[in-house]
């Protein structure tokens, strides 16, 4: 007994401020505070340093191109001897995308999360959901050439006058790629719904179906919201599958089965060419960058109103 | 052996009902008593001796978990049926058997579409129906007086004893034949627990309650009649006032004489 107690004491001896111990500690606490710090700033520094960027590149644009013409003229030619910088058919192709892609996944989504999170034990789950999520780990390269020689051919045997490059198959590609961040945010938020609600909607008589949709959705809303906003994100940033598929055609229309440009096609369409810098061409990107920026940010404002609005809902 | 009182009317009996949850413990070890009808039942002993158990065969709760084997029986009258049995679908049982949990559990809908959730589960289109059953069951809840002017505001707004007393009105808006309560003032204040309790009295006209309590003097306040449980054995089952008065088994006498428990 008498011993551990001689131990103890040896490790714990109580040393001077000034001792070189105490010193080399202060120091190395302050080093890896400032290591903590830089990496957390960094990350803010990067955005603010992108925001910046695109604003300023931006600036030169509407000195050349008038804010109204660039918000109300229906053509975007900027490359053409006569160019017209009108950003509507961008963004309509970007909004129209994305509405087909979101047709197909948030149903899809909601219901593979609820039969994954309601349905299932944990035996189906571990092997229902690392296929599921296989769906994000295919290269978006391949999810366009599938778009390009595969859906649209099958397509275009129920809808003749489907055009080559369409919006249609590119979107419902895009959201066939984008169920696994809906499905698995949103199964996330529907198993942390407590179980005491589950039960006492069965407890009324509810059946599972009832239970899921009465219930469990409604109090995960919040969450469900979250996975809505980032699969939007995805859907409005995806670049890959319209640039093959959807034909690099800028197009003022809301047919989906016409040929259309994204902002994000746009973009790599015209940083392969090689556009001399300072040219009102090469600020078109940053203007388009831009107005993707404030697209998906206007969706996670809304996102973030909407999930203020419904939280603490258990 | 437990005597059924043929005075009185059945609204269910247990016979020799076991149950469990892993293979190696018996939770619930033959356990058989009669449920009177428009009857307070109240079940009490130790943490641990099985009454939350015994409560959710009542309504098939175990059913929702991986299967588990109900041995033994629980007949419901008039038809009596083995409400445990395969062939029974467990959804119509809790159509007929309502259930208040220990802890408030409203669902994140407004006080209305609380009340009205059983409703809505079973189908009903009728609006003026639904109106009538939803203030008739916040009525009984004695709740109607506290949120009639609010009643699409969300349920989590109220205090812990309203959203009991809703989760009250939820379950009997479906008129149950039988509400079974688990220990449903545990989680209140002792004004809010006093509001149950007379409810709780008031309610027995219309429907037989069977009642978990930890509380002694609830189960004498409330119970016609109780049941002591320990260690998954019914040890003693018999009108409240002789079980309190004049039990017959040592170990019920040192429960509530809380000499242990
Ligand atoms: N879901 C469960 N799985 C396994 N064992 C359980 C479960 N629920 C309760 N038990 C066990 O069953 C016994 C009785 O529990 P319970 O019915 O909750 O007792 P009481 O309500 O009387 O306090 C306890 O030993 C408890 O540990
Ligand atoms: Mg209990």
């Amino acid at each position: 007994m008498a011993n551990t107690a001689k131990k103890t004491s040896k490790l714990s001896t109580f040393t001077s401020a000034n001792h070189p111990v105490r010193r080399m500690r202060r120091f190395r606490e302050m080093m890896i505070e400032l290591v903590l710090f830089l990496a957390a700033a960094s990350s803010v520094l990067v955005t603010v340093g992108i925001v910046w960027i695109l604003v300023s590149e931006s600036l030169p644009f509407f000195q050349t191109v008038s804010l109204v013409e660039f918000l109300t003229e229906t053509q975007w030619t900027p490359l053409f001897a006569e160019p017209k910088y009108g950003i509507l058919p961008l963004v309509c192709g970007t909004l129209l995308t994305t509405f087909v892609a979101l047709l197909v996944a948030i149903p899809l989504g909601t219901i593979s999360a609820t039969f994954l999170s309601e349905y299932t034990n944990s035996t189906v789950r571990e092997i229902v959901k690392p296929v599921l999520e296989l769906l994000a780990a295919v290269p978006t390269v391949v999810y366009g050439y599938f778009a390009l020689i595969f859906v649209t051919p099958l397509l275009q045997k129920i809808i003749p006058d489907l055009s080559g490059f369409n919006v249609l198959s590119a979107g419902l590609v895009i959201g066939i790629m984008i169920i696994p961040y809906i499905s698995s945010l949103a199964e996330d938020a529907m198993r942390s719904v407590p179980g005491y609600l589950r039960e006492g909607s069965f407890a009324m008589g509810a059946s599972r179906f009832q239970t899921s949709f009465r219930v469990v959705i409604p109090a995960a809303f919040s969450g469900i919201t979250s996975a809505y906003i980032l699969g939007i994100s995805r859907a409005i940033g995806e670049t890959m599958v319209v640039a093959i598929a959807a034909g690099m055609q800028p197009n003022f229309t809301l047919n989906p089965l016409q040929p259309a440009e994204t902002i994000t096609a746009y973009i790599v369409q015209v940083s392969m060419g090689d556009l001399p810098h300072g040219s009102i061409g090469y600020q078109s990107i940053y203007v388009a960058g831009l107005t993707l920026l404030v697209m998906t940010l206007m969706f996670n404002v809304i996102g973030y109103y909407l999930k203020k609005k419904y939280r603490e809902s258990y | 052996m437990v005597e059924v009182n043929p005075n009185l009317q059945l609204r269910a009996e247990v016979k020799n009902l076991s149950f469990s949850y892993s293979t190696e413990k018996k939770v619930l070890n033959s356990v058989s008593m009669p449920i009177y009808d428009t009857k307070v039942t109240a079940l009490i002993g130790p943490s641990g001796c099985g009454k939350t158990t015994l409560l959710r065969c009542f309504n098939r709760m175990h059913d929702l978990y991986k299967v588990k084997e109900y041995q033994g029986e629980i007949t419901l009258y008039p038809e009596q049926m083995n409400i445990l049995s395969k062939d029974i679908d467990p959804i119509e049982v809790r159509m007929r058997i309502g259930m208040v949990f220990q802890k408030p559990n409203p669902f994140p809908k407004t006080i209305f579409e609380n009340v009205v959730y059983g409703l809505r589960v079973r189908g009903v289109k009728k609006t003026s129906f639904i109106q009538e059953r939803c203030e008739k069951a916040l009525q009984q809840a004695g709740l109607w007086d506290e949120v009639k002017d609010r009643l699409n505001s969300s349920a989590q707004m109220l205090s812990g004893g309203q959203q009991q007393r809703l989760c009250i009105a939820r379950a009997l808006a479906t008129e149950p034949e039988v509400l079974l309560l688990d220990e449903p003032t545990s989680a209140l204040d002792p004004i809010s627990t006093a509001h149950v309790e007379e409810l709780i009295i008031e309610l027995k006209k219309d429907v037989t309650i069977v009642i978990v309590t930890h509380n002694l003097h609830q189960a004498a306040r409330v119970s016609d009649y109780t049941a002591f449980m320990y260690l998954g054995d019914l040890i003693e089952y018999g009108p409240t006032t002789k079980i309190f008065t004049n039990p017959a088994d040592k170990r019920t006498e040192s429960y509530i004489t809380g000499r242990f428990g």
